[in-house]
């Protein structure tokens, strides 16, 4: 396995300040628009996102929540799943969603997250955001508005996304075998 | 631990703790879901599932045909009356039958013990026992043993009496194994002639005196008289069976501490349980089949999720 650093702790600090002043010039103060965080991977980067703006904006109730997809998937006869749990305290019935996780690639998870969304409520717009968008590995039509980095890898390549809450420091890394 | 250890639910007693855990957990989520506005779940979509009742239900079934319809499962029901079982059909020849139509997963329920036992060795799909005879019942000793966990917080440490038929009673026989597995102290409690032989083989406490008995537990599962499995007269008369072993608002006002009572359902009404101790606020019997559609999910969900290696 050989390991290449694509952001370092610094630079991904950049790209979600970035990622937020984007979303704000979309959302203004986010009075109709709430953050959902795809579990297990895109919730860390979703609160982030959410205290970051919630700083600039200087705005305590913008609403967050956490969203789990297990049971939306389409692969879970082939893949060992652990279900998470979906913490939204609020309705997101004729809102603007902004559907957050660390890494899109094939897009399923999305596509996923789209479903277990709905069973909630009819959000009157959604959009997507991710910090890594892989663009050559798409299985679905589905495409992120807000990209922190976009890069080119193949399938047997493998992206990382490390964070300092749960591993310790943040980096993004890109594994390759040999 | 993301997976059960095995391939068919036919008792508690082939699971380990941690089967048990991961099943709790997974519940957990899917009891979040069926209080939402939306209650369905499409992760079963592509499965078949036959419910075979051989033996009357309502409960178990109405709450297995829920937990598959919430997991958007394609539901089939049969039961034996009114079926070719009356024209002389063997059980592996109906299920073959039922298979060839291409159902994935069958739960059943059969008066002979070992019945799903038997099936799982023969025909080729994933078996849910929900009752053979008297011998499991596992799904209602996990809702069982789930209830006591939502309502005490833990069943690890407490003290669990099992009052009524235990000889017939195969809600008895699968709450002794999951709650002895989940690290609990079981008594049971009944008529000696009620009383298997061999309990204590188990490691659980017998006691004849319901009095003594509520007075050490912290929960209650009061069992019916099945009568329908009763070929000899075990004690004289229902009256007296009452007067000893029924639980009554009394003998529960006169204990020092407030008990939690359950009952797997049906209640004969005034035999084991008189009505005010069965439909008051210590009893949790309501929230027992609620939890029981979330626990039935959990295992349909594991089970069909369940990967084979090869």
């Amino acid at each position: 396995m050989k390991q290449r650093q694509i952001l370092d702790s610094k630079q991904i600090d950049l790209a979600i300040t970035r990622l937020c002043y984007q979303l704000i010039e979309v959302h203004n103060d986010f009075s109709d628009s709430v953050i959902l965080g795809i579990q297990p991977r895109g919730i860390l980067l979703a609160h982030r996102i959410h205290k970051k703006i919630s700083g600039i904006i200087g705005k305590k109730n913008i609403r967050c929540g956490d969203l789990d997809i297990t049971f939306y998937r389409d692969d879970f006869r082939e893949k060992e799943l652990i279900p998470s749990s979906t913490q939204i305290d609020f309705d997101v019935e004729k809102k603007n969603v902004i559907l957050i996780d660390d890494v899109l690639y094939t897009g399923r998870t999305v596509r996923a997250a789209l479903d277990a969304m709905l069973a909630l409520g009819r959000p009157r717009d959604v959009e997507l955001l991710a910090l890594i968008d892989r663009r050559l590995s798409r299985n679905v039509p589905i495409q992120a508005k807000y990209i922190g980095k976009t890069i080119d890898s193949i399938a047997s390549e493998k992206v990382v996304v490390a964070w300092k809450e749960s591993d310790g420091k943040d980096s993004v890394i890109l594994l390759t075998e040999k | 631990m993301s997976k059960l250890s095995t391939s068919h639910l036919l008792g508690i007693k082939d699971l380990t703790h941690s089967d048990i855990e991961l099943i709790f957990k997974t519940a957990d989520n899917f009891k979040d879901i069926i209080n939402r506005p939306i209650k369905k779940v499409p992760s079963l979509r592509d499965i078949t599932i036959a419910n075979l009742f051989f033996e009357s239900s309502t409960r178990t079934r109405i709450s297995f045909e829920l937990a598959e319809k919430r997991l958007s499962a394609d539901v089939i029901n049969f039961s034996s009356s009114g079926s070719s079982v009356k024209k002389g059909e063997t059980l592996i020849d109906t299920v073959n039958n039922i298979l060839a139509m291409k159902v994935d997963l069958i739960v059943m329920r059969h008066p002979a013990p070992g019945a799903a036992h038997f099936l799982s060795k023969n025909v080729n799909a994933k078996i849910v026992n929900a009752g053979d005879g008297t011998h499991e019942h596992p799904t209602q000793a996990l809702l069982d043993a789930y209830s006591i966990r939502q309502k005490l917080g833990n069943v690890k440490g407490k003290n669990i009496v099992i009052v009524g038929d235990i000889l017939h009673s195969r809600v008895a026989l699968s709450n002794i194994y999951c709650l002895k597995k989940l690290g609990a102290e079981v008594m049971v409690c009944g008529p000696t002639t009620l009383i298997p032989k061999f309990i204590h083989t188990m490691g659980v406490k017998v006691e004849n005196n319901l009095r003594k008995a509520l007075e050490w537990c912290d929960v209650a599962n009061m069992l019916r008289i099945q009568l329908e499995r009763q070929d000899i007269k075990y004690f004289p008369s229902i009256r007296e069976y009452s007067m000893q072993f029924g639980l009554n608002r009394h003998i529960l006002d006169s204990l020092k501490k407030e008990i939690t009572v359950m009952h797997p359902g049906p209640i004969n009404r005034g035999v084991e349980i008189t009505s005010d101790v069965a439909d008051s606020k210590q009893s949790i019997i309501l929230e027992q089949v609620q939890n029981g559609v979330a626990v039935r999910m959990a295992v349909l969900y594991l089970l069909a999720g369940r990967h084979e290696e090869n």
